[in-house]
């Protein structure tokens, strides 16, 4: 295995810390490493899409998990996939696009692996019709200290729900076998309507929007007074062939998800000031339509639009930034969760892109997952904002006062006081989690932080 | 373990009694910080601050022995400090001794003491901390430096030579150390009302440990590498350090 010593972050580029990185090339790296593991133990880690620390492992090893690779098996009849845990959705989509197979749930980037999407459970704008990614896990392989297992949900309901939004600290996945959704084209039919208040979307999307596979509203942050929360909603479903523009129809599951934009290598520190982000923002929800039905785009413009400019987290500067998720439970009081961060993120002129309103579906029997019947918000900050801590720290107590979390795969900030009564059912996964690893040789950065094993 | 906005949960705090010190652990215990090892001379001292500290929602705080000459006992000090805290967030570089430059003009044993406790003393623990903080692949240095290391004063170059060594070798350490995980934090206060300099007057721009505490919070959140304490103090010492030695001998400062 390659071996090196690499200052790693998250996403978001914060907390940085040394570690041994290895590059394990089949499933016997894997195990041989874990058997190698040193004291600070070890954790895997996908494409480094996750914001916060949950895939860095400071003085220990990090196992990058990107050249475990090989897709092994595709069922186009039964609609199902196997491959290793390191192939991402992108590679994935570029291989079964053009067949009529795509991901169930795919989150708003497809530069994540099948390994991460496991370990953090990743939704998607179809959660309130088919749950997160596990939901559509037929089985997986984990190499854990005490040996390899073959996990299915009904053989081993344990482990494969302490897994799914385990966060890695369970074992390492080398292979999956997934559940794949039929398509019979690669572009959306979208629908898009302004909303222009905060009141006005949470009514538009809870009237319709089990209508649609897919929904997602964005927020407006910055925007304050009566446009407080205005937002631009867009819903979809695949397109069926006869849906599509005739020059379309020759090749109706062309997919290109390309790249076309690289962001320069460094932007300077402030380039996002409100004034800036409030401009963009203003241009971009002038430019939604009103209304419009019908709409036929491409799938990678309507699922991962911040795909198309590579490496565009730089823009936040040197001191990186901060992805703010939770969910709130349905209700008067998780919807006055809602808007009390609404309001209190506009009053403090977070220079923030857009945030993102969606209603999630039942949540999985994972002890970690994320998801919960509720309403997810999300918005990315610039960590050198002044007075980022508190507002942040004050968020925390609305959401677990809603009985709501925050998402781990964004998590880069938040006191183990106040992540460990969000997650109630943490000790039944410690339970679980201390019989497939008794040693605590799997370890991360966001588990010393949080103090999770 | 470091969070994304730079608080911290672990501190081993070197001269555990200094004001300084005490007033950026309490600040720091607000951000969220929760276990110490509080290290002096002083075992009724640092007790007192521990309890203060516990007050103020600490939940682990250890008190050890520790003495800056003592320099063949503190690879094992350190290691043990280490022992006790698991991870160590942040190494705080607090203990010092301004002398009096009067007595310290003729009484070479006492200019030799004040050296060993400022430049050797911080020296010799530094170099275990370094390794038992490479080891664990993240961490912050933080050292307590002045603005008198800046250039040589009729009134303190004693204390501001030793100062600057510790100064320079902080610098030199800092960038010997990119691409560890570890981080060296140098703060140059200029004057701050505590038990080092009671009894002085104050000059302009002198400020409380108070604010010395919540330029580090803001310093461990940006990230910096130099911290000046006030902010503006900065700008006047680079002024100063053009100001040519005949005419900076005349200077009240
Ligand atoms: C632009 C953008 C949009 C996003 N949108 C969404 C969204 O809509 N919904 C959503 O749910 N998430 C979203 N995310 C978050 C992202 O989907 C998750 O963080 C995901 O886990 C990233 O996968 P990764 O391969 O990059 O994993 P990493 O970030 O590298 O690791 C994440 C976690 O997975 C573990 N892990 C990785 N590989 C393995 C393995 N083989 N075995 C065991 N554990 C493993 C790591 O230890 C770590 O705990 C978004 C992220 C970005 C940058
Ligand atoms: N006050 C200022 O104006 C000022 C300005 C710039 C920089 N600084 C620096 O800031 C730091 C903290 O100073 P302070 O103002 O907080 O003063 P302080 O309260 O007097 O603290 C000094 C500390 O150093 C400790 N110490 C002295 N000799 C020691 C030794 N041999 N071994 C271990 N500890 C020893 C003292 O412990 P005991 O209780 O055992 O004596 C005391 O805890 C010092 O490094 C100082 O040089 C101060």
């Amino acid at each position: 295995m390659d071996e090196n010593i690499e200052l790693l972050t998250g996403w978001g580029g914060t907390a940085p810390t040394a570690t041994r990185v290895a590059e394990p090339h089949s499933p016997g790296d894997v195990r041989e490493a874990i058997a190698e593991a040193p004291d600070r133990g070890l954790v895997a880690r996908g494409l480094a899409r996750s914001y916060g620390d949950a895939a860095q492992n400071a003085g220990g090893v990090v196992l990058r998990m990107t050249e475990l690779a090989a897709v092994h098996d595709v069922d186009i009849e039964g609609a199902g996939v196997t491959v290793d845990a390191g192939v991402s959705l992108e590679q994935l989509m570029r291989l079964l696009v053009p067949l009529g197979l795509f991901p169930m749930v795919t989150p708003g980037t497809c530069q994540v692996t099948v390994g991460g999407a496991i370990a953090a459970d990743v939704h998607g704008k179809n959660h309130h019709g088919v749950g997160s990614f596990c939901n559509h896990v037929e089985a997986f392989t984990l190499e854990t200290p005490q040996g390899t297992r073959h996990v299915t949900p009904d053989r081993d309901p344990d482990v494969f729900w302490a897994t799914a939004g385990g966060m890695g600290l369970t074992g390492v996945v080398t292979q999956a076998r997934l559940r794949m959704k039929r398509i019979r084209t690669s572009r959306i039919r979208m629908d898009t309507e302004r909303a222009s208040d905060l009141d006005d979307a949470m009514s538009r999307m809870e009237q319709r929007d089990s209508d649609y596979h897919y929904s997602v509203a964005w927020i407006d942050v910055m925007a304050r007074g009566s446009h407080m929360g205005r937002s631009v909603i867009t819903r979809g479903d695949f397109a069926e062939p006869d849906e599509l523009p005739t020059r379309m129809r020759s090749d109706p599951l062309g997919f290109k998800p390309s790249t076309v934009l690289t962001a320069p290598p460094w932007f300077p520190n402030g380039l996002l000031n409100k004034v800036s982000v409030r401009a963009f923002n203003e241009l971009w929800f002038r430019k939604a339509p009103r209304h419009q039905e019908g709409a036929i785009v491409p799938l990678a413009s309507f699922h991962h639009p911040l795909d198309f400019v590579h490496g565009w987290n730089r823009i936040y500067g040197t001191r990186g930034f901060l992805q703010y998720q939770f969910v709130v439970p349905y209700g008067p009081e998780g919807e006055a969760a809602v808007r009390t961060a609404v309001e209190r993120l506009s009053a403090h002129g977070a220079p923030s892109f857009r945030a993102v309103l969606k209603r999630f579906g039942p949540g999985n029997p994972g002890h970690l997952s994320f998801p919960m019947p509720g309403w997810t918000l999300t918005l990315d900050v610039p960590a050198g904002m002044p007075g980022l801590a508190g507002l942040c720290d004050g968020l925390d107590e609305v959401v677990l006062e809603a009985g709501g979390r925050l998402y781990l795969a964004k998590e880069s900030r938040a006191k183990p006081w106040v992540i460990h009564p969000m997650y109630p059912r943490l000790d039944e996964w410690r339970e679980i989690r201390a019989k497939l690893d008794p040693g605590g040789v799997l370890r991360s950065d966001m588990a010393r932080r949080l103090d999770l094993c | 373990m470091q969070d994304a906005l730079g608080s911290v949960q672990s501190i081993l705090v070197l001269g555990g009694t200094s004001d300084i010190a005490q007033a950026t652990a309490l600040e720091l215990t607000r951000g969220g910080a929760r276990r110490f090892v509080l290290a002096g001379r002083d075992v009724a001292g640092l007790d007192a601050n521990a309890k203060e500290l516990l007050a103020a929602g600490a939940s682990q705080v250890d008190t050890r022995q520790f003495d800056a000459v003592d320099t063949y006992g503190h690879e094992s000090f350190v290691r043990e400090a280490f022992g006790v805290l698991g991870d160590v967030d942040l190494v705080l570089v607090a203990f010092g001794v301004l002398g009096d430059q009067e007595r310290l003009d003729h009484d070479r044993q006492a200019a030799m003491d004040l050296i060993a406790v400022n430049y050797v003393g911080a020296v010799s623990v530094l170099y275990p901390v370094v390794e038992h903080m490479k080891e664990q692949g993240h961490g912050t240095i933080c050292v307590l430096s002045t603005v008198a290391a800046e250039r040589a004063r009729r009134s303190n170059y004693v204390y501001g030579s030793s100062k600057a060594g510790l100064d320079w070798f902080c610098q030199g350490l800092g960038d010997a150390l990119v691409g560890t995980g570890v981080h060296v934090m140098i703060v140059r206060p200029g004057m701050v009302r505590t038990r080092m300099t009671e009894g002085m007057e104050d000059v302009p721009l002198t400020v409380d440990p108070e604010d010395v505490a919540a330029a580090i919070r803001e310093g461990l959140a940006s990230g910096r590498e130099i911290v000046w304490v006030p902010g503006p103090i900065r700008w006047v010492m680079s002024g100063l350090r053009h100001v040519p030695r005949a005419l900076f001998r005349r200077l009240p400062v």
